[in-house]
């Protein structure tokens, strides 16, 4: 692919979460509803302007999504995309949706999710299905009591028993996402933890941790993508798109090729390629943190240290406020919300550092950011880096 | 007490979960290819030829990875936690999941060599699980 094709073409002009946390008076067609208003509120843009809708998951059994939403908010769209991809979907949707902007398929584009996961279930995480028979290949996994966090800590284990990964660096991340939840009054969990804390919690799935494991909340988010012509006349300051990538190498643990390298390899390297950065250039990340052991893969797929090195690169609270790598600054999926699925907020945050309003939490000159969401066991990535225009 | 979720076998895996009732342990081994794969599948997922012959494996593996699961997600796990979930490397060369029982959960190493054996779960399923060798 010819990395100018898409690049600065498109911005993302507008992004809002929903109320979040425990929402149990409102629907999750509510939630995404509401995240896009506000998304394309800050933008000066109203739902008739909306030509591109793109979501997943928002139907019982997932079909449906885009036209069960754009009918809930009384859009009809000449671009749709329900792909269904786990937690990366709508990292991936950015790529989609500047592609239908880029050539022409579509000129506003709304990325929506709403979730009531917690107030759905009691705040309890489930098994992958919750079937009693099971059909398809899924029947060579889940009869043995696989689960998400059983699944993720397979991983976990192994590169452990391959590079000598310790808790306590798995831990160092948990600690310091928590320190930037710390600074966000919307994290569901603002009080400081310490390495300690993660290694003295419940053993969930060996050797992950209660704290080692995301949360499990109520929200619903937006984003607003146009091109960068029409960005410029709008209100919000244009984020532009630079490069996109997107990969999946599975969809159970059981078939993952390596369980020490996800997809975000294929999917980072696209990125960097067609943005035309290099890792040096990233001022802050925004990184799915569906469990600690996601955020170390991730970064050694994504290149910013060898394979084996994750453990070493998020040591000494590297990733903390303060540190010299901004990570997951609104307190990620760790602390901040995670309704089942959170790529959306990797993406809403990333472009409210680069715009520059994220008070007390604000990484300085944020100029480049990444994102980079996880679906699936690992079996999904959808990666994006944004800039100032 | 809650079951387990089980196996419904259909087109590619009912010869498998047959013969697991029998306690035999087959795999699928590709006629044009020669490699063989987990889980059974309608096509090489080498070469996507259709021509594939069951062969009965040999029950070796090695673990690949292991977690002891200290809380159930599925309630039909309930009191069987601790328990561990294991990806194996068979000795045809295909992975698998699976669980690592007849020994203490805590003992199980990534490495170590262990066989099949069978957990006659109903009258009609049969899980093929492994313990040390």
């Amino acid at each position: 692919m010819d990395p100018s094709l898409l690049h600065r073409k498109v911005a993302i002009v507008g992004v809002a979460e929903s109320d979040i946390g425990r929402v149990p008076h409102k629907s999750k067609f509510q939630l995404s509803a509401e995240a896009s208003k506000k998304a394309l509120d800050e933008a000066g843009l109203t739902k008739d302007d909306v030509d591109g809708v793109f979501t997943t998951i928002i139907t019982e059994g997932g079909q449906f999504s885009s036209m069960m939403m754009a009918e809930y908010m009384g859009i009809t769209p000449r671009y749709t995309d329900s792909t269904s991809i786990g937690g990366s979907s709508f990292v991936a949707y950015v790529e989609h949706a500047a592609m239908a902007i880029a050539t022409g398929l579509c000129s506003v584009a709304l990325i929506c999710h709403g979730s009531t996961n917690i107030s759905d279930r009691g705040g309890k995480a489930g098994p992958v299905s919750g079937a009693s028979h099971i059909f398809g290949p899924a029947q060579f996994e889940e009869p043995y009591g696989v689960s998400t966090v059983g699944s993720y800590a397979l991983a976990a284990a192994r590169h452990m028993h391959e590079y000598g990964t310790t808790s306590e660096q798995l831990a160092e991340i948990a600690v310091a996402t928590r320190h930037w939840a710390s600074m966000n009054p919307l994290a569901r969990m603002r009080d400081r933890i310490t390495i300690e804390d993660v290694l003295n919690s419940r053993m969930i799935a060996s050797p992950l941790h209660l704290l080692d494991c995301c949360l499990v909340t109520d929200a619903g988010g937006a984003v607003v993508l146009t091109s960068m012509e029409r960005a410029k006349d709008l209100k919000k300051r244009p984020i532009a798109v630079l490069g996109t990538g997107e990969a999946h190498t599975h969809r159970m643990i059981s078939q993952m090729p390596d369980l020490t390298q996800t997809a975000a390899k294929i999917s980072g390297k696209l990125a960097f390629e067609r943005a035309g950065v290099t890792h040096a250039d990233i001022d802050v990340a925004e990184i799915y943190d569906s469990f600690t052991i996601t955020v170390l893969l991730t970064l050694e797929s994504l290149g910013f240290c060898k394979k084996g090195e994750g453990g070493a690169f998020v040591s000494g609270q590297r990733t903390a406020p303060g540190g010299d790598f901004p990570m997951n600054t609104q307190g990620g999926a760790l602390s901040y919300t995670h309704p089942g699925m959170f790529g959306i907020f990797t993406v809403i945050e990333a472009v409210r550092q680069l715009r520059g309003e994220c008070g007390p939490r604000q990484v300085p000159n944020a100029e480049v950011a990444i994102a980079n969401g996880t679906g699936g066991v690992l079996s999904s990535t959808g990666t994006i880096i944004l800039g100032r225009e | 007490m809650t079951q387990i979720p089980l196996p419904d076998p259909y087109q590619d895996t009912e010869e498998y979960w047959k013969a697991a009732r029998e306690h035999r342990f087959i795999i699928q081994k590709c006629g044009d290819c020669g490699q063989a794969q987990f889980y059974p599948r309608g096509v090489c997922s080498h070469c996507l030829s259709s021509k594939l012959e069951w062969i009965e494996a040999s029950g070796k593996a090695t673990v690949y990875s292991c977690s002891v699961n200290y809380r159930a997600g599925h309630p039909g796990f309930a009191e069987k936690t601790p328990f561990v979930l294991a990806i194996v490397d068979l000795a045809e060369g295909p992975r698998m999941m699976t669980n690592i029982v007849n020994c203490d959960p805590e003992s199980v190493r990534i490495g170590m060599a262990v066989q099949v054996c069978f957990d006659d779960v109903t009258d009609e399923v049969t899980l093929p699980m492994f313990e040390p060798a």
